[in-house]
């Protein structure tokens, strides 16, 4: 429980950084670390796959979909940098006390759920489920990613003469 | 004593407050997809949360994975969108963008 707490108030941490860095870059890669501790969390959560899908896509790839993104535009000026980081720490500010009111608040309403689902047959070997039960998913999965292959090459086409 | 489920729904909900104001506070449309991302965070940590508690781990990876191709598919798609706009823009700050008016 002890190290359970320490984890999610790094991984919440991690998302305040991400969210209240200036820069752009730091703010990537504060959301690369986020996803670093999360998928620790999912370890000690009994969901290994889970946690490696997070720590090699989450963690690895898309950090570095951001980064080519971010490599595209152009670097702010220095004056441009700074009048911009005193408006966002003027619309910022806010985030760190609401963040800390809530879970000041929440946890003394002390909320506690009688969390027992109504046990359906299943199958616990995610190889067995994946494969045998959630095939179908599989498809949505190839379908979703052709989508995403179809919408980049209509992005970057360019006009014909 | 705290349960388990009220430990961890703290921060999600905590997680959510933060990635809803960064993509309601933030004017760069980057920063907006990173602000997208910390939600799916969130949503990825209930899901295995609902598993583990339901004992139903398996199902409820099968989805994260689902959740996740479906996240990077996303980042790639509405980065291209953002990288359009700069193009025709020069700016990807939403409070500059005029030519999206009407």
């Amino acid at each position: 429980m002890m190290i359970d707490i320490i984890l999610l108030t790094l991984v919440l941490l991690m998302t305040l950084w991400t969210v209240m860095t200036t820069r752009l870059l730091s703010s990537v890669i504060g959301l690369a670390l986020t996803s670093v501790v999360l998928s620790v969390i999912l370890f000690r959560l009994n969901s290994p796959w889970a946690a490696v899908f997070e720590l090699s896509v989450c963690a690895g790839l898309i950090p570095v979909i951001f980064i080519t993104t971010i490599s595209f535009t152009q670097r702010l000026t220095p004056e441009q940098f700074i009048t911009r980081k005193k408006k966002r720490l003027a619309r910022f500010w806010y985030l760190p006390v609401i963040v800390i009111l809530a879970g000041v608040l929440l946890s003394r309403l002390h909320l506690s759920f009688d969390f027992t689902l109504p046990q359906p047959a299943f199958e616990n070997n995610l190889k067995d489920l994946f494969w045998n039960q959630r095939h179908l998913d599989l498809l949505g999965q190839i379908a979703i990613l052709l989508a995403a292959v179809f919408g980049v090459v209509v992005f970057f086409k360019e006009a014909k003469q | 004593m705290i349960s388990l489920f009220g430990l961890f729904g703290i921060f999600i909900v905590l997680m959510l407050i933060a990635g809803i104001y960064y993509i309601v506070a933030t004017l760069n449309l980057i920063r907006v997809l990173i602000g997208i991302e910390i939600l799916m965070k969130a949503a990825t940590l209930s899901i295995i949360l609902a598993g583990y508690l339901g004992g139903n781990s398996a199902l409820a990876q099968s989805m994260v994975i689902t959740l996740i191709v479906i996240e990077v598919e996303i980042m790639v798609v509405v980065g291209g969108v953002v990288l359009n706009v700069y193009r025709h823009n020069h700016n990807i700050d939403t409070s500059e963008l005029r030519k999206l008016k009407g």
